[in-house]
């Protein structure tokens, strides 16, 4: 019998902790299988965040460290200077990535650090309990915004592809969703380009996937896909953001 | 053996560069020496000093409340160390800028015109290599035959022309306490 | 081998060089400067890698990043750089992950000041970080101890997997001495196969991890972390005394105002009064029991202790140590001021209830 569909060799069998209709166990998934497709599942070390993928260091069947709240991108600087020619990610929230660790990411982007980052942006905070993100939306309701973000309050939500993508040691920036096939295709590439592009040394590759959280916004998960697509996307639109093609020599 | 050495001056006069002259020279003839300078925004402008000790024995403290000379290449140096030099010490003046007389009779007086003589012997930047050997001239200290290997260490390649403008500076000192 | 003539910053930079250090990570603060531009220089033509970093929090996570991969990491700062570290520091010991973190210490709190202090000693002791952990703390007095000090550090930290600081005052980082280089040897094999540098055909991932989000297994995690602590507090422990045998006053001191002390015994002992020193060279583990025994000799009457710090921290140690046993006096200076050999002199006077001769 012909063997239609496999698990990834790139993620272990720990059972996920995601609620569901969350994103993150499919983009751990197509991380998974880009280090595996390109080989480098043997070599790669990984650094998760504070967050709700804080547990992913039981799942990438790969080295991993588990960084402190925003410093993962620190962390695997330590790491890629100290083993240049090996495949080195972050795998980080919006919390830990545009708001405590905005310094961390905007530095390793400056010094064009040669890892990828991939970003998963769902508006709130998960883990501690569907609190105000800086990337949740104007009028998003959240428990530290119980009336829905005002800018008068918080500002406007802050987009972390742009405003990395105006480094010149950010090599690629682009933003993705995985809400349907089509989509979900589109950001399989999007992280195959990214490790790609850091094994060929160009510099710093970002991939900012966003992402449900259907347990805080308090919908379906189908719900919640519908959702991301009328609210999330017109503010924070697909597509490449940012490519140089560095001739590597 | 044991001194305990203040000096103090301008940042530019070479006072720290007086200071390394003596550990080195001390360290060389197989004293105990130690080297703590001032630091901070006084490096940039202002007072700078640097506490010297060269001694027989292991050195405890390596910064002096009362040192056994002072070398003041400024007058604050003398305001701010002149009167904590111990009784029966020496007390080191630049008289090329320093034009006041320090008046302290338990202590020997020496005045040393540097930067005068440095302009005789036609450059200003010998003016802390004066004043070294004037130091090692009145205290005896150190072997001048110390400092002069030092000096011809100091200077190699292209700047090793600038050897005899030294070996001049340091005698020209040495004459000055005599 | 001759002697040379090193700057206290310079040295540690080189010394950690000659002990391997793989990578360096720094950010600029006065008074320790002089050592990330040392490595930026030196480091990378050994072979090894230095980042200037963004803040002190980076580096000390970069040091995380290296350190948990298997590398000999580095860094070093000063008092409110070291404070910014603290974070870091707990997660490496959290995670087990060695490294060397050098505190060039100035006179706090806040800004404070550039000059040197002993402010630190606290967050150095007890871990200023959060949860419970320890980390081995090695107090050099001069530029020597300094030099083999960090040497030491990296192999400390790689035998017991845990963070281990080096603090010195300002003024040892500043200052020059002649030292010796000493030909270097590791402890013991390095080889680090809990390493998270990447799979390499190993049947099972490595994992540099704090978080243990079940009671049980955190517990657990501490029991093994405790056993560790306790480890290097009983095979850890060092510390020196000078004229101990029948003194009648101890002081107690650490750093510079140790060397400080050493010159106002010698005018102690030509005016008759028989001063000994105790000195703890490992502030972490506190040489608890050494100066106990101390203590409870019938010669010792009294103990002083001088710190760099207006209200004394060491002190509480050696309040610990001596329990009871003696009398305990304070000398302290703050702020960059050092306590001078005539104000050692005469709190040993007061101490013993003489008259200043």
């Amino acid at each position: 019998m012909a063997i239609v569909y496999q698990k990834t060799q790139g993620l272990t069998d720990a059972e996920f902790h995601y609620c569901p209709g969350c994103h993150h166990g499919i983009i751990h998934k197509l991380v998974a299988e880009t280090l595996v497709e390109l080989g480098l599942l043997d070599e790669a070390i990984g650094v998760c965040p504070v967050g709700c993928s804080v547990f992913a260091y039981n799942y990438f069947n790969c080295d991993m460290l588990e960084a402190a709240h925003g410093r993962a991108p620190a962390v695997a600087t330590g790491i890629k200077r100290t083993h240049p020619t090996q495949a080195v990610f972050t795998y980080q929230g919006d919390g830990d990535l545009a708001s405590i660790g905005a310094a961390e990411i905007v530095h390793a982007a400056m010094r064009g650090e040669k890892f990828t980052t991939i970003f998963v942006n769902n508006a709130i905070y998960g883990m501690t309990g569907g609190q105000m993100a800086p990337t949740t939306l104007i009028g998003q309701r959240a428990t530290t915004c119980q009336n829905g973000r005002t800018v008068e309050q918080a500002g406007s939500p802050i987009r972390m592809a742009e405003l990395l993508s105006t480094m010149d040691g950010c090599v690629y920036a682009e933003r993705v969703c995985v809400t349907d096939i089509a989509n979900l295709n589109k950001a399989k590439r999007a992280i195959k380009k990214a490790f790609q592009k850091q094994m060929a040394g160009e510099g710093f590759t970002f991939v900012e996937v966003l992402s449900t959280c259907p347990t805080n916004w308090g919908l379906t998960p189908p719900k919640a896909n519908e959702w991301l697509k009328e609210n999330m996307v017109p503010y924070y639109p697909l597509g490449v953001i940012k490519e140089t093609n560095t001739e590597v020599k | 053996m044991k001194k305990e050495i203040i000096i103090s001056g301008f940042g530019g006069q070479g006072v720290m560069s007086i200071g390394k002259n003596l550990v080195e020279a001390g360290m060389e003839e197989k004293f105990f020496v130690t080297w703590a300078p001032s630091y901070g925004p006084e490096m940039r402008g202002g007072t700078a000093n640097c506490h010297v000790g060269i001694s027989s024995d292991p050195i405890g403290a390596p910064m002096f409340t009362h040192p056994t000379e002072l070398i003041a290449m400024n007058a604050p140096s003398i305001e701010k160390f002149g009167y904590k030099v111990r009784s029966g010490g020496s007390v080191f003046i630049n008289s090329s800028v320093v034009k006041e007389q320090f008046l302290r009779e338990d202590v020997s007086v020496y005045y040393v015109p540097c930067e005068d003589i440095a302009a005789e012997l036609g450059n200003l930047k010998v003016a802390n290599m004066v004043m070294l050997g004037a130091y090692i001239g009145a205290t005896k200290a150190l072997q001048v035959e110390t400092v002069e290997k030092m000096i011809h260490e100091m200077f190699t390649g292209p700047k090793a022309k600038l050897i005899p403008l030294n070996l001049a500076a340091l005698q020209r000192g040495l004459d000055a306490v005599q | 081998m001759a002697k040379e003539l090193w700057k206290g910053n310079e040295a540690i930079a080189e010394a950690a060089i000659r002990a391997g250090c793989d990578c360096f990570f720094g950010y600029p603060i006065t008074p320790q400067s002089e050592v990330p531009e040392y490595m930026s220089v030196h480091l990378p033509k050994a072979g090894g890698v230095f980042v200037q970093s963004e803040s002190e929090i980076a580096a000390i996570n970069m040091v995380y990043g290296a350190g948990g991969s298997g590398k000999r990491a580095m860094t070093s700062s000063s008092s409110p750089g070291i404070s910014l570290k603290q974070e870091g520091i707990t997660y490496l010991a959290g995670a087990e992950v060695p490294a060397v973190i050098v505190n060039c210490m100035r006179g706090g709190p806040g800004l404070g000041t550039i000059q040197p202090g002993q402010g630190d000693y606290y967050q150095a002791t007890r871990g200023g970080g959060n949860g419970d952990y320890r980390t081995v703390v090695l107090a050099p007095s001069n530029v020597q101890e300094a030099v083999d000090f960090v040497q030491e550090a990296f192999d400390i930290a790689d035998e017991y997997r845990n963070p281990v600081m080096v603090v010195m005052d300002g003024l040892i980082g500043q200052m020059m001495e002649p030292i010796e280089w000493k030909e270097y040897k590791r402890r013991a094999s390095t080889e680090k196969p809990w390493a998270a540098g990447g799979k390499f055909g190993r049947d099972h991932t490595n994992i540099i991890n704090s978080l243990y989000i079940e009671p049980e297994a955190c517990d657990i995690h501490n029991q093994h972390l405790t056993v560790k602590f306790n480890l290097m507090a009983e095979k850890e422990v060092r510390y020196e005394t000078v004229n101990c045998e029948d003194a009648e006053i101890i002081i107690t001191s650490y750093g510079t105002p140790a060397r400080i002390a050493l010159s106002a015994m010698e005018v102690l002992a030509a005016e008759g009064i028989k001063v000994g020193l105790f000195r703890p060279i490992t502030l972490w583990p506190f040489p608890e029991k050494a100066l106990h025994d101390l203590a409870g000799k019938d010669h010792v009457k009294h103990i002083l202790d001088i710190e760099l710090s207006s209200t004394g921290q060491m002190i509480d140690d050696v309040r610990l140590a001596v329990e009871g046993q003696k009398p305990i006096s304070y000398l302290g200076r703050a702020g960059g001021m050092m306590p001078s050999v005539e104000e050692m002199v005469d709190a040993v006077y007061k101490a013993l209830g003489k008259e200043v001769k």
